[in-house]
């Protein structure tokens, strides 16, 4: 028997709803995270990520509710990220009953953020979360990734939600952030989220590979087979998803049903 | 009168799943620091996550009092607490632990291909009968986030798991139990152990 490979579903959460997939469908108007939870949890969900998009300082409280209300009736792992900027932020979300903290703009604009917050909680609760988008012009120093077309690329890093380019290497960030002692990357591929076409497994074994810590994929996912590619091709430990899951289009048993068949160990 | 677990609170880790755990077993947690409070208690659960060092300053005068309890009651203690009840560590430096279970913690060794932390769900493989275990099926998944293990005798030794080696998963003394895993972040594998550790008290 072996570590298995993990299936996360990521809710959003605005105001201590879930937002994504929920407005659509209509029907799951309740849209309330813990019980969506519970149902991933049921459908053997590995572990689960809220990430809080509430843009208001003031609805802090909210989410802090939403944890404590996940870590009384869910018995396993809960990230949350958003909004995250403090070690006061980390342990009052820790404390709340999550079991790791998701840092992204604020671990770029003061790393320290993520030594200060391994040495204080530990390296297992520390992800750091990157948000990385091709750059074909490539540059002295970058990293050079080669794409399935045969380019040479670099990735870089962009801030605020995908808005705000750094220069910043992305396999180099990764670097850094495993240094720094954070105990997990979640990488998201601006080229690939939300359009279905399946993880950018370039830069995601890219950077997997540089890097001694467990990467998780996003973004990207929309059949069964790209949950394969990310883990086989992307060399990913773990592959994060949101709309497909909120959707209906498929389930995490689905999902797991698939990868055992082609071999992929998973917990079912 | 009902039963009241202690689930010491020495700064570290994340106590309310623990906690909430322990109502979900049927009894009554109780958080503390307090070593009377703790006296008082039929059972006591060693959480933690962190490094061991600091796990142990941290512990403070809990230390003795701890080693005193665990001479005749029951006690648990996950992730970083199992490791901190054997008798040595060398993350960061040589430090000593409680030494109620004998045998040290070792780093993984980094081996490519295999990241450290090994993180997420993993098998369990029963190495020998234990009331910790009763009723839970051989290879049952258990979630794990770690970067050291504990390595202890065959006798000592309640499970294995694969990962970089075979270590040992859970270990015992007498009344002295660990588990490297989360139980209360395994689902009802973990609900289920955890309900065992309460059959003891």
């Amino acid at each position: 028997m072996a570590l298995t490979k993990r299936i996360i579903p990521c809710l959003d959460l605005k105001d201590g709803r879930v937002v994504k997939g929920v407005n659509f469908l209509g029907l799951r108007d309740a849209g309330d995270p813990v019980e969506l939870a519970a149902r991933y949890n049921e459908q053997g969900a590995d572990e689960v990520v809220f990430l809080d998009i509430t843009a208001s300082k003031e609805a802090r409280g909210i989410i802090i509710d939403v944890i404590e209300r996940a870590a009384d009736q869910l018995f396993l792992p809960l990230t949350v990220g958003g909004g995250i900027r403090s070690i006061a932020d980390i342990r009052e979300i820790l404390r709340a009953g999550a079991d790791k903290v998701s840092i992204n703009t604020s671990a770029v604009q003061n790393p320290e953020l993520i030594s200060e917050g391994a040495v204080m909680f530990g390296s297992q609760c520390i992800v750091v979360a990157m948000d990385v988008r091709k750059n074909p012009e490539m540059r002295d120093g970058a990293t050079p990734i080669t794409m399935p077309d045969g380019a040479v690329v670099w990735y870089e890093v962009v801030i605020y939600g995908g808005s705000h380019p750094t220069g910043i290497d992305a396999v180099e960030w990764a670097k850094e952030a495993e240094r720094r002692g954070a105990g997990e990357i979640l990488l998201t591929s601006m080229e690939t989220d939300g359009v279905k076409q399946g993880f950018d497994v370039a830069v995601t074994a890219a950077i997997s590979d540089a890097v001694g810590i467990p990467v998780i994929a996003s973004g990207g996912v929309g059949t069964l087979e790209h949950f394969y590619d990310g883990f086989l091709t992307g060399h990913a430990d773990a592959c994060l998803a949101a709309s497909v899951f909120h959707f209906g289009e498929m389930t995490v048993k689905e999902v797991k049903e698939y990868l055992r068949d082609r071999g992929v160990a998973v917990r079912i | 009168m009902t039963t009241k677990v202690a689930i010491l609170d020495y700064g570290i880790g994340n106590l309310r799943s623990v906690s909430r755990g322990m109502e979900k077993a049927g009894v009554t947690p109780v958080i503390t620091k307090d070593t009377t409070v703790m006296m008082g208690c039929d059972g006591v659960v060693l959480p933690g996550v962190g490094a061991f060092s600091e796990g142990m300053d941290k512990l403070g005068i809990l230390r003795e009092a701890l080693c005193r309890y665990a001479e005749d009651r029951p006690v648990l203690g996950i992730c970083l607490g199992m490791q901190m009840l054997l008798e040595k560590s060398t993350e960061f430096g040589l430090h000593e632990g409680l030494g109620l279970v004998p045998g040290e913690v070792l780093p993984f060794v980094k081996t490519p291909g295999m990241k450290i932390p090994h993180m997420g769900w993993n098998t369990i493989h029963t190495e020998q009968p234990s009331p910790l275990f009763d009723g839970i099926p051989q290879e049952s998944y258990v979630y794990f986030v770690h970067s050291f293990y504990a390595k202890t005798g065959a006798e000592h030794t309640l499970t294995t798991t694969d990962y970089i080696c075979r270590f040992a998963s859970s270990i015992w003394n007498g009344n002295v139990y660990g588990v490297q895993f989360h139980p209360e972040k395994s689902g009802d594998t973990g609900l289920a152990i955890l309900k065992n550790f309460i059959s003891l008290l």
